[in-house]
Parts: C-alpha cells; structure tokens; sequence
C-alpha cells in the first residue's frame, strides 16, 4: 500500500429534502484497500456508496480523489466530461443487478469490450482476445463469447458484469450488494473469484452490503451505519470480534444467530 | 399522396380551396421558413449535429419525406430547378409526388438531370454524377440519431454526443463481425462528420458514403416526424467509421450495368421472368439513361440488339 491515500472523504452529507440520506461521513481509502459498508436497510449505504462515485450529488463536503498522476482532484469540481472519462476507465461500478450494468442485447464479448472500445481501441481481433481472456478470468466458458447475457444465469451476469469493469485496470470498484439476488453457493463461488480478483490486481474496493459475511471475506476496513450516520469504523476483524457499539454487538450477534 | 391536383390563385378565397386555399410561396409560411433557415444554419454551423426544429405537418404522411420536403421549401426559390429522386430513380410514386408538389405550390423548373438541379432532394441514393459547388443535396431522414439502436435514452443519447462518447458505436460494428465475420451494415452506415459528430447518413447504401467526403455540394438531412435537422457543408470530412482490421469497404459489384455497362456505380437487381432470370442496372436511372443516349450499350441491350438482327 502506497503512503498516500487513494481517497479523501470529508465531512460528506446528502439530504434528501428533509431527510437524512448520510451526514458528516469522513475516511481515507487507501491503494489496494477493501473498505465494506455494513448496516440494516435504509441507514444509508447506498446514498453514500453514489456520492463517492459521483452518480449523486452530495448536499455538503469533499471527495479527493489521487489521479493517476499523483495529483488530487475534488470530484465534485471535476466537469461532468471529465468525471464520466474517470468512471469508465480508472472506476467500475459493480450494480446488484447485473441488467443495470449489463447491456443485455449485444454479446457477452461486446459487453466485455466497450469499454475498450470507448477508449480508443480499434482493433477487433485485439478487443476479442482480450474479453475473452477477461472471460476465462472471471469463470465463463470462451465459447459463450457470442451469446447475449440474456441467455445466462444470474451469478454468470455478475461475473460478466465484473469482467466488464476490470477490463481496462481500474484502480477503484465500486459494489453495491454484488451477492444480493444469487443463491447461498453461486455467492459463495463469486466471493471467492471477487477476493481473488481483488488481491491479484491489487484493487482498492469500497463493498456495500447488509451480510457481515461478506464483509468478513472481502474487506480488511469496515463502516458501520445507522440512520444515516457512521457510528463504528475499524479493522474489519476488530469490528467484527470486539464491536465497541451497542447496534454493532446486535448486527453481529443476530448473524451469529442465524 | 394527398398534394392537391389543381393550383389555386393565390389570394383567391375560394370556398372549394380547402387545403391549400391560401398558401404561400412553397407552401410554408414565411415565418416557418425563417424558422427552418435558421435551424439549417446553425446545423452548417455544426457539422453533423442535430439541430431540433418545429417540424411542422405537410400535406403529405410521415414517411413521405416531410422533413425533406420542409427542409427544400425553406430554401428554394423562383429560380432554381428542382430534382427528386427516391431508391436513385426520378419516377417512382414518391418522388414524382414530391416534384409535383412544389412544381404546384412554387411553380419550379423540375429536372431528372443530376448536373442541371440546383437543388436534388433524395430518399436512399446519392446521384452518381459527382455533385458541384452550388448544388444542395436534400435527404428525406426517418431516423436522424445513430446511437438510438442501442441507447433509447434521449438524454443519454445527446450526452453522449456532447461529450464524444462513440464507444456504443463500434459495440454495433463489434456485434456485426462476431455474428457475421465481417461489418455487414450496408445501409445508414455511421459516419464522423468533420472529426466531430458521429452522424447517420440516412438510409443511403453504404457505397455512396465516400460521395459525402468532401462533397462541393451543400448537404442537408431533414427528419420530419423526429424534429431535427443536420448538414454537412461543402468540402467537409465525412469517414466511415471501422476497425483497424476490418476497414470500411464499399460494395462491389462483379458486372457492369446491363443497360449501360457502366462499372463502379450502384446496380439494382431487376427480375426478368419466373425462371430466374435477371439483370443489374443502374439505380440511378437518369445517370443509366444519359449514358446510353451517349452511345454505351450494357450485356443486356447489346444482345437484344444482336437478337433482333438474327430475327429479321
Ligand atoms: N431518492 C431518494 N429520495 C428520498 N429519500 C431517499 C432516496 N433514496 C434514499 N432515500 C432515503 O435515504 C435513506 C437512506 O437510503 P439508502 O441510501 O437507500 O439506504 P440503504 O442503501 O442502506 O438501504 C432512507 O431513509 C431512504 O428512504
Ligand atoms: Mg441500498
């Protein structure tokens, strides 16, 4: 991990008329980083985890972002051509519904390609060697290049969805509930792919999900929210075996429960 | 098509002149024609971007070509001589209509010669005698946005084209060699306009694309039912989009025409009888008929000639 932050939040608000979506969130994220945001339905997670990636606008508050070069830049103040440039090459963005990051009518190696594609790639041979590696990576037989995600299960969607994103080298995925709609063994299965990708290419991560389990496998650092506020932020095994706060110990034991 | 059949004076307040009673010069009023000039100069202004406009309802159906036909009538006048052609040819229903209609509502000299128009309005083919400097090429256009295929989102759509994202674009051309090994869009294949705007050209075949590179001639794409106008004006880039290993190709026909034996021009085919004869001719039939009139004799011609001699 490098010694300067990937990601600087500051004092993040969103509101929603009188509402509280999150308010006076702040953190760093660090390079190579896996940073989980737990909490029941409606504490919000998803509000946040759309204002770090500039899909939302927050009410107040910064988001500094290391570029490549080295330099920060304040997301908010970037213009929107800008800001879209940096979501489909540097970012991806991993939805809990494959069909909202798929393009569910064209092949899975078109879909695997367009980014490539929205780069500047211009060689077909080379974009098609490329998905289907990218394919093969993420578990799907080469030989459903040309298929449509139409025609696949729903942990092969979110697989595809996965390669379709990694594509061209983020440095910074997003993931909003990635096991949410799959069946207990095919998240297991992606778990494990999503760890594996994760170390492999030395990924930083900022994972949302309701499952401690999959905080527990996933990420190293965790966010705890409620109604909108961070109440416990640690290592994720500290804040997994020793919650400090009251509505930790209660999320963690009622997953020991079940 | 439902253009009246009798010219009304105008001025007259005839009872029995219903639709076109009091029309203007060309049929629109002059407040929509500035209206129409205004669109089609910001559109030069901006090669190759769609420029939205109040279309307005002809007396005619969406489909026939209204934004063509608004588009023409905002810009003819008394002198300029007017060809239509629609598929390359000048008398087939719709483009005989159409030249009907403003030789009624602005009393214009019509043409079927390509070099004799000032102003051509078309459906599906460029004239294959290159247009020149001060010629206006009118395209009749059903669905002016290339990237609506796979992004039905308007706001997506004009996003995309305000910040250069033509991605989606070769996702199409990827999709077409994946399932048929090669780009086999043949028509409104998608151009870059002046390095700029990604552009539909309409559905002209493929094979004309080069004629709108660098044209002398001023071109103008009206759609009518979908509100927008877009040009690309005279000595302009217009390259067909491609891979790098899969470049842009015209399509190549393996005879000349059987009327004329002209060769690299756009052959219709024409079935002859029910046991499968057939020919290819020229699509565009002004540019066929000018050639055999100067002399060139096609396949087709030369052996109804020899025929006939055997028979007499
Ligand atoms: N678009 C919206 N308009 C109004 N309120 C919203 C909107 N989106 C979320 N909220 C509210 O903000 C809070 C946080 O929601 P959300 O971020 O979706 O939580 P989570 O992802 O943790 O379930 C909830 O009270 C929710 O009702
Ligand atoms: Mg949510």
């Amino acid at each position: 991990m490098s010694d300067m932050p990937l990601l600087k939040v500051r004092s993040l608000s969103k509101f929603y008329g009188n509402r509280i979506g999150c308010h006076d969130v702040s953190f760093d994220l660090w390079p190579g980083e896996v940073l989980a945001i737990v909490g029941e339905s409606g504490s919000g997670k998803t509000t946040l985890l759309n204002c770090l990636s500039t899909r939302l606008m927050p009410s107040t508050g910064d988001v500094q972002y290391r570029m490549r070069d080295g330099d920060y830049r304040d997301l908010f103040r970037m213009s929107e051509a800008e800001r879209r440039v940096l979501m489909r090459t540097d970012w991806g963005f991993v939805h809990q519904n494959p069909a909202d990051g798929l393009r569910m009518t064209v092949s899975a190696g078109a879909n695997v390609g367009e980014r490539l594609m929205a780069v500047g790639d211009r060689h077909y041979g080379r974009i098609r060697a490329t998905a289907s590696e990218w394919l093969s990576r993420v578990e799907i037989d080469t030989d459903r290049i040309d298929d449509q995600p139409r025609a696949f299960s729903g942990g092969m969607r979110q697989r595809l969805q996965i390669a379709r994103n990694l594509v061209t080298s983020p440095r910074l995925v997003f993931m909003d509930e990635p096991t949410g709609g799959l069946d207990v063994s095919v998240q297991a299965r992606l778990l494990d792919l999503v760890r594996g990708l994760v170390s492999d290419l030395g990924l930083s991560a900022i994972v949302v999900t309701h499952d401690l389990a999959v905080a527990r496998l996933l990420s190293h650092r965790m966010m705890v929210m409620k109604g909108g506020h961070v109440i416990e932020h640690g290592l994720t095994d500290r804040v997994l075996d020793d919650p400090r706060e009251p509505y930790t110990q209660l999320l963690v034991s009622s997953i020991l429960q079940v | 098509m439902s253009a009246p059949d009798t010219r009304p004076a105008p001025g007259q307040d005839s009872a029995g002149e219903t639709e076109l009673a009091a029309y203007n010069f060309a049929y629109l009023d002059e407040q929509t024609k500035r209206m129409i000039r205004r669109a089609i100069l910001k559109a030069i202004a901006i090669p190759g971007y769609q420029v939205p406009f109040a279309s307005r309802e002809m007396p005619m159906p969406y489909g026939w070509g209204t934004g063509g036909v608004q588009v023409t009538a905002a810009i003819i006048g008394p002198e300029d001589v007017l060809k239509v052609i629609d598929q390359g040819a000048d008398d087939t229903t719709n483009a005989v209509s159409i030249r009907a209609f403003f030789q009624k509502v602005a009393a214009v000299r019509a043409t079927t010669h390509t070099a004799d128009a000032t102003i051509i309005q078309t459906r599906h083919r460029i004239p294959e005698h290159t247009l020149q400097e001060g010629q206006v090429l009118v395209y009749q256009v059903p669905i002016p946005e290339p990237l609506r295929f796979l992004e039905p989102r308007e706001t997506e759509t004009r996003k995309m084209h305000a910040l250069e994202e033509y991605g989606l674009m070769h996702v199409k051309l990827y999709e077409d060699i994946a399932r048929h090994g090669r780009i086999a869009t043949t028509y409104a294949y998608p151009v870059k306009v002046h390095g700029r705007y990604v552009m539909d050209p309409s559905p002209t075949p493929k094979f004309d694309n080069p004629k709108m590179h660098r044209s002398e001639a001023l071109q103008l794409f009206g759609a009518g039912r979908e509100k927008r106008i877009y040009a690309v004006p005279p000595h302009t880039d217009v390259v067909s989009l491609d891979f790098e290993d899969h470049p842009f190709e015209v399509q190549q026909f393996d005879r000349p025409c059987a009327l004329c034996g002209a060769t690299h021009v756009y052959l219709d085919e024409v079935v002859l009888d029910d046991r499968g004869g057939r020919m290819f001719v020229c699509s565009d039939t002004d540019y066929c008929e000018t050639r055999q009139a100067e002399g060139h004799v096609g396949e087709m011609l030369a052996t109804t000639a020899t025929d006939r001699e055997a028979a007499e």
